[in-house]
């Protein structure tokens, strides 16, 4: 700990703030490296946890190798509309010809890809508006607690649909307009857990010595505030992917023909009459993913209840 | 007092806890034996096993807990052979309890008589009306004031001694043959603790009652009680009738308890001053808290500041630290006008000037290791790093009777006295001339708050350290200060060196502060509210 790492790269990375926080926990063990700590905390894991982490990088392999995994490009028509499974293409095609396993491989890069960079975007905002607000208190506390007030009194996509017109469609814009958006509810959550740990006698005891106002927010309060913190991680990832899914849907989000799995499920929902589960496998891997995500944050909130009494 | 009869009769009691996944014994095979119109005392220190007895005695335990073997006996039934509804059908009507905090035992939503007299007349023991007369005639008799209108009232709008002493009359409504008080006045002043002290045990005398007293304060139960049993670590050490036992207590442990009332200081003359405190006043918006301070701190000594809670101890504390600015007076610390607010004072001023808070448990980090914790000092306010601040930090631990080895360790892995001692390292750490000391003790039980006491004299002693001690225990006043400062409402009401202020002639205040102490004397209780009412009926 004396090292100072970056408490926000913690934050941002659901992997890593499982691990660290296993690290924290099991380390009596006094002597062992982060690594083997940090195995030690994964052996005792419940099964749903290691299905879940197994999940998880399942989807960063696939989706950081996506190139070398998908026998043919995203954009690429190689076949005919609606083509059956087979041994050419092994999920079919969709109403262009292309490849959907293909499709579905990419889309993997793309959704959670632009997923979890929103949602460690609006964590960074979010998580330091309202550690700021809670710590400073007072007019600050104020201001930015009226700001996020204006901000999420206007129905959230309807709001992100009006600034992605004016702005124009970019992932860039998309990623930060969800982010910022989204950003209000991760202030609401931190100040509101926040408030009630910067009154306890600690952080009156690092104001005393004067402690810088970063120090006290990121080594005092931030690591007593985890636990809820990544329990909301995995539920705003989640929300950012349908998100993301509905703006696609009226055309605002991820832009053709770069593979999405929210346009994908929409673009070929005629088959399902046809009693076809194919347009349903993007869902699919959005549940699984999910359910994953959840698996691995209800773990480390088990982990780290024991220590907060 | 017919105490042949047998109310209870608990036999090869034991109780497990879980923790984890483990259960380990924390009651190991007690028996107790409780007669109708019998007061029985339970003493230990915290996790002694007292609070699980006297809540067993009613066949309850806490979730997380299991009785493993014995009988509960309670008027020829055995508790524990009774069905969930059935024992409940007792709880309440045959059998009641006082809980510590009164103020979270009460709903906040619900006016006081609605409250007491919900138990008899969800039992369909009485009729409501009956019953409010009933409890009417129990705030009587509890000497609470306009005993008619008081259950009108809702539970913030009364005091926490007269709460505590609604509890008491909410567990007599429906006239039970046995009560459990568990600690009910360890959360009250002194002063405060004396009128309900005196209302319970009026009331238990009056009606008969059998109960269990359940207290870690001996000087209490000796007011209190018929027959004492002394517990430690979940088994019995000493059982003997009150005076018995006060008289000649036989154990080892036993004799310890008395001990610790004992500790003494020798009072040292003032040196130079090191802090002063000129007629300061003090508001919390526009409520005046603080009215024309003036105390002074000489180098090397103790002060107390002693007083209720609301008497402004602790706004004193925040004022000196620089938390709450003065609206009026000032601070001199070493000779110069310390600056009113925190953030005008630099680092080297903070370090001077350090904090002990009374409850360790929210004052360390629950995240950070003790050798963070220490070591964070260190490099912030001495500039140590790495191989240096970790010799000084193992130093420090030393300094404060701990093994360096709970260096890796985390506040959590620690018990109460560890973590006291920890945050006595981390403001020794900082090498200051003042350590302000708000209530360090009173969290804790009476060996380990005497250890701790014995250790901040000799860091006293050694490093010639100035402490303002803040407490309402006079006891603790006796054992380490030099000077004592008592306030009242915001305002000294008398000061000066420790023999002076404890020796008479006193100011009123103090008088009533310093005899409502309670004594090792089974007759202290009756002799001081004699001596009280003599004077009220005088002409």
């Amino acid at each position: 700990m004396s090292t100072s790492p970056d408490e926000y790269t913690t934050l941002a990375d659901p992997e890593v703030a499982v691990l660290s926080a296993a690290t924290s926990i099991d380390s009596a063990t006094l002597g062992l490296s982060p690594l083997q700590v940090a195995w030690r905390g994964l052996r005792h894991a419940p099964p749903s946890a290691w299905f879940g982490l197994l999940v998880i990088i399942a989807y960063a392999v696939v989706a950081i190798f996506a190139p070398l995994l998908a026998p043919y490009g995203q954009a690429q028509v190689v076949g005919g509309a609606y083509d059956p499974w087979s041994h050419q293409f092994l999920l079919g095609t969709d109403q262009l010809g292309r490849d959907m396993f293909s499709r579905l491989i990419f889309g993997a890069r793309n959704t959670v890809g632009i997923a979890l960079a929103t949602t460690c975007l609006s964590f960074v905002l979010g998580g330091l508006c309202g550690l700021i607000a809670a710590t400073l208190g007072g007019w600050t506390d104020l201001l930015l607690a009226r700001v996020v007030d204006i901000l999420m009194a206007i129905p959230q996509l309807i709001f992100a649909l009006m600034l992605l017109s004016i702005v124009g469609t970019s992932v860039l814009n998309l990623v930060l307009i969800i982010a910022v958006l989204d950003s209000t509810r991760v202030f609401r959550l931190t100040r509101a857990v926040a408030i009630n740990v910067v009154v306890l006698d600690f952080v009156e005891s690092a104001r005393l010595q004067g402690e810088r106002l970063m120090w006290i927010m990121t080594r005092e309060v931030l690591p007593n505030i985890l636990s809820p913190l990544v329990a909301e991680f995995g539920l705003r990832f989640c929300f950012v992917f349908l998100t993301i899914a509905a703006l696609s849907f009226l055309g605002l989000g991820i832009q053709p023909p770069a593979a999405d799995w929210g346009s994908m499920v929409r673009e070929n929902a005629s088959l399902i009459t046809y009693g076809d589960i194919t347009p349903l496998l993007p869902a699919a891997a959005i549940a699984l993913l999910t359910v994953g995500v959840n698996f691995v944050v209800d773990w480390f909130l088990h982990k780290t209840s024991g220590l907060r009494e | 007092m017919n105490t042949d009869k047998k109310l209870l009769e608990i036999r090869g009691l034991r109780i497990a806890g879980q923790s984890g996944d483990d259960w380990h014994e924390i009651v190991k095979g007690i028996d107790v034996v409780l007669h109708r119109g019998e007061v029985l005392g339970l003493i230990g220190e915290s996790g002694a096993g007292k609070s699980t007895i006297g809540l067993a005695a009613m066949g309850y335990t806490r979730p997380g807990c299991r009785i493993d073997a014995g009988t509960i006996v309670f008027d020829g039934t055995d508790l524990r052979k009774l069905s969930e509804p059935a024992r409940r059908a007792t709880w309440g009507t045959r059998m009641a309890y006082v809980a510590q905090s009164a103020a979270a035992a009460f709903n906040p939503a619900h006016r006081l008589i609605e409250q007491c007299v919900e138990a008899p007349v969800m039992h369909r023991l009485v009729a409501a009306n009956q019953a409010r007369r009933s409890v009417i005639d129990l705030f009587d008799r509890l000497r609470l004031p306009d005993a008619e209108q008081f259950g009108h009232r809702y539970p913030h709008q009364v005091s926490g001694g007269q709460l505590q002493r609604a509890m008491t009359a909410m567990a007599m409504a429906s006239h039970p043959d046995m009560i459990i008080f568990d600690e009910p006045t360890t959360a009250l002043d002194v002063t405060t603790q004396i009128e309900v002290l005196a209302a319970i045990k009026d009331l238990v005398r009056q009606l008969d009652t059998a109960a269990i007293y359940i207290s870690h304060d001996l000087a209490v139960v000796a007011q209190m009680a018929d027959r004492v049993m002394v517990f430690r670590h979940g088994s019995l050490v000493e059982e003997a009738p009150t005076r018995d036992m006060l008289a000649n207590p036989r154990m080892a442990y036993t004799k310890s308890l008395w001990a610790v009332r004992s500790l003494h200081k020798d009072e040292q003359p003032g040196g130079d001053v090191l802090l002063r405190v000129d007629a300061a006043d003090a508001h919390y918006g526009a409520l005046q808290v603080l009215h024309r301070i003036s105390i002074q701190v000489p180098r090397g000594r103790t002060v107390a500041v002693v007083g209720e809670s609301g008497s402004g101890k602790t706004t004193l504390a925040r004022m000196i630290t620089g938390l709450l600015p003065p609206t009026r007076g000032r601070v001199i610390y070493d000779g110069k006008p310390l600056p009113p607010r925190l953030h005008g004072r630099d680092r080297a001023l903070l370090r001077r000037i350090q904090m002990i808070y009374q409850m360790a448990d929210t004052a360390l980090n629950p995240r950070r290791r003790v050798a963070d914790i220490i070591g964070r000092q260190l490099e912030h306010h001495l500039g140590l790093r790495g191989a240096a601040r970790r010799r000084r930090t193992a130093e420090l631990l030393r300094m404060v009777e701990l093994d360096e080895a709970l260096m890796g360790r985390l506040p959590s892995e620690l018990s109460g006295g560890q973590k006291q001692r920890v945050s006595i390292a981390r403001a020794l750490a900082a090498e200051p001339d003042l350590i302000i000391c708000d209530e360090v003790t009173s969290a804790l039980d009476q060996l380990v708050a005497e250890e701790v006491l014995k250790l901040l004299l000799r860091l006293q002693n050694e490093l010639g350290v100035s402490y303002l001690y803040i407490t309402h225990d006079l006891a603790t006043v006796k054992a380490i200060a030099d000077e004592i400062v008592v306030m009242h409402r915001g305002r000294v009401v008398q000061s000066g060196p420790k023999s002076q202020v404890l020796t008479p002639p006193h100011e009123a205040y103090t008088e009533l502060l310093l005899s409502s102490v309670p004594e090792m004397d089974p007759d202290w209780l009756d002799n001081l509210l004699a001596r009280r009412a003599v004077p009220a009926a005088a002409p």
